[in-house]
């Protein structure tokens, strides 16, 4: 049944069909550059590159997935996207044998119950289930484990993974759950909308920096982010955000506020994510973990951007 | 009687991979059906479980645990799950002597060796866990005595060493109920009791061998 009404959302079938038409030619070129080297680009942009394509594809996957189970159970598909970042986070940052109960509360009762709290659109609950709930259940569990060592930087620590992986990302799939009056039955172009602009401003930002980066901005945080890069990125993926006012219930003028917000916070998220990872000691999330990781750092500026967006929209759209 | 394997053994082993997203590496050597020994840390129950299930199915039929018979006679269900399910191997832990002098050394219990020799046949390979009992995962322990002497009474079966990380992150000593963290499982290269080497001597090696495998530094 909610494949018909998609299939006939000719503005959602034209904003996902220009994706994969963007995703294949970006495939191509990525092909292109592996299998030649006449061009002037290092091995690893190129690995980088690819990986990143593929990810991207990985996300159309789950994204038709969403669109195929509906509303429902495109749940299931993000709960599972944040339990293995959650995991992921989980294993490179350090904790204490006393942690072992909460984090086993924080895996397999907190985690799900917030997205059970999303899919039955109980919003006040759903909203202070991690921030507050979860926040106070935390450090008293550990208490309870009775280890002091550590024991702020601990709480801390389970916390802050419980914010990004769950409580942010969970705000994605709560989008597709809103009563936008005038546009029932589109929010999964509101989805689409996010991830495209979002990441959209990822690659810009990569692209401009690698073109004209010359300023660092925070080059003991991540020394790929420019000033130029981050503007460029910022500049375009807004306009790209703007031209795509279409697809959603903004006006123009909206959908570039929006896109301008989307923006800074993916930059944000994609920040304070490099800060962890250099906090912990590694590169990349999914160095260490190799095939089995890497979710965390393509999702990262999503995390930041997603429950924002979700507030403004509900704050200015729905009634 | 090692002929095929139980359906809760797979079942348990597809769980255990399942929690633990085991990431296996062959770093010093390639799976075979050649009799082995393989050691490796001990910091956690999954730590059995997760090493056999990343052998390939053929050779997991002839490759059988080392259990402490003390804990695993415990309860019934353990006692099911070691020997019924697992085909484990159950020795008498009390007996043998944390191999501190050369004194201890005279006193390894005979029949501990025998039941081990005995369980290797012709045709098994064996897990063995040289700590003797699940450590914190911060410090790899020092290693019991049995190892030497399975080596010296078989120079013919390969030793290789293992390295587990997180387990006990994942589940500790004590606890009942598994954290789903992600973890690694290093295959080293195999090593081999050299001529006249002492007992100490190829324990701390063979000791080594094991925590050089290690990828993840310690917390």
């Amino acid at each position: 049944m909610p494949v018909a009404i998609h299939v006939h959302d000719l503005k959602l079938m034209l904003l996902f069909g220009g994706v994969l038409c963007l995703l294949i030619i970006l495939t191509v070129i990525g092909d292109i550059l592996k299998r030649d080297h006449h061009y002037n680009v290092s091995r690893s942009t190129i690995d980088n590159f690819n990986a990143q394509i593929t990810a991207w594809w990985k996300m159309c996957v789950v994204f038709v997935l969403d669109l195929l189970l509906g509303p429902g159970g495109s749940l299931p598909v993000f709960a599972l996207l944040s339990f293995l970042a959650l995991r992921e986070y989980m294993t490179l940052v350090p904790t204490r044998r006393g942690d072992h109960r909460t984090l086993f509360w924080s895996f397999f009762v907190i985690m799900p119950l917030q997205y059970y709290l999303v899919g039955v659109q109980r919003y006040t609950f759903f909203a202070i289930m991690i921030p507050v709930l979860a926040y106070i259940f935390i450090p008293s569990s550990i208490a309870i484990a009775g280890d002091t060592a550590h024991f702020l930087e601990r709480a801390a620590k389970i916390q802050f993974g419980l914010m990004v992986c769950g409580y942010c990302l969970s705000h994605a799939p709560a989008l597709l759950l809103m009563k936008i009056p005038g546009f029932e039955g589109h929010d999964a172009r509101l989805l689409l909308y996010l991830g495209i602009v979002d990441q959209m401003n990822d690659l810009l930002e990569y692209v401009w920096g690698k073109l004209i980066g010359r300023h660092k901005i925070a080059w003991r945080v991540s020394p790929d982010k420019t000033w130029e890069g981050f503007l460029g990125g910022l500049v375009s993926a807004t306009a790209l955000g703007t031209l795509l006012w279409w697809a959603t219930p903004f006006t123009p003028l909206q959908s570039a506020g929006m896109s301008f917000t989307i923006c800074i916070l993916g930059f944000a998220g994609g920040l304070v994510m490099s800060a962890t990872k250099r906090d912990i000691g590694i590169k990349d999330f999914g160095a260490i973990i190799e095939r089995r990781g890497g979710i965390l750092d393509r999702i990262d500026s999503l995390c930041f951007a997603a429950p924002i967006f979700f507030h403004l929209v509900r704050y200015y759209f729905v009634p | 009687m090692s002929e095929g394997i139980h359906p809760i053994a797979s079942l348990l082993a597809a769980v255990a991979r399942g929690i633990t997203g085991v990431q296996v590496q062959w770093a010093g050597c390639e799976p075979d059906e050649r009799q082995r020994i393989y050691f490796a840390n001990h910091t956690s129950h999954l730590d059995f479980v997760v090493l056999w299930s990343a052998l390939p199915s053929e050779i997991r039929a002839y490759t059988r645990p080392i259990a402490a018979k003390d804990y695993w006679s415990e309860t019934p269900l353990r006692h099911y799950l070691v020997e019924n399910v697992f085909n484990a191997v159950l020795v008498e832990r009390g007996a043998m002597p944390k191999a501190k002098s050369h004194e201890d050394a005279k006193f390894v219990s005979r029949s501990l060796i025998e039941d081990m020799a005995a369980a290797l046949g012709d045709r098994n390979s064996l897990i063995l866990f040289p700590e003797g009992t699940r450590g914190n995962g911060e410090k790899v322990g020092e290693f019991r005595g049995g190892l030497y002497h399975l080596a010296l009474r078989r120079p013919d079966v390969q030793l290789v060493p293992a390295y587990m990380e997180n387990m006990n992150r994942i589940l500790p000593k004590g606890e009942y109920l598994p954290v789903p963290m992600l973890s690694l499982l290093t295959f080293g290269k195999p090593i081999q009791l050299e001529p006249g080497e002492d007992k100490d001597a190829f324990l701390e090696r063979a000791r080594e061998a094991v925590s050089s495998l290690r990828r993840i530094g310690p917390a």
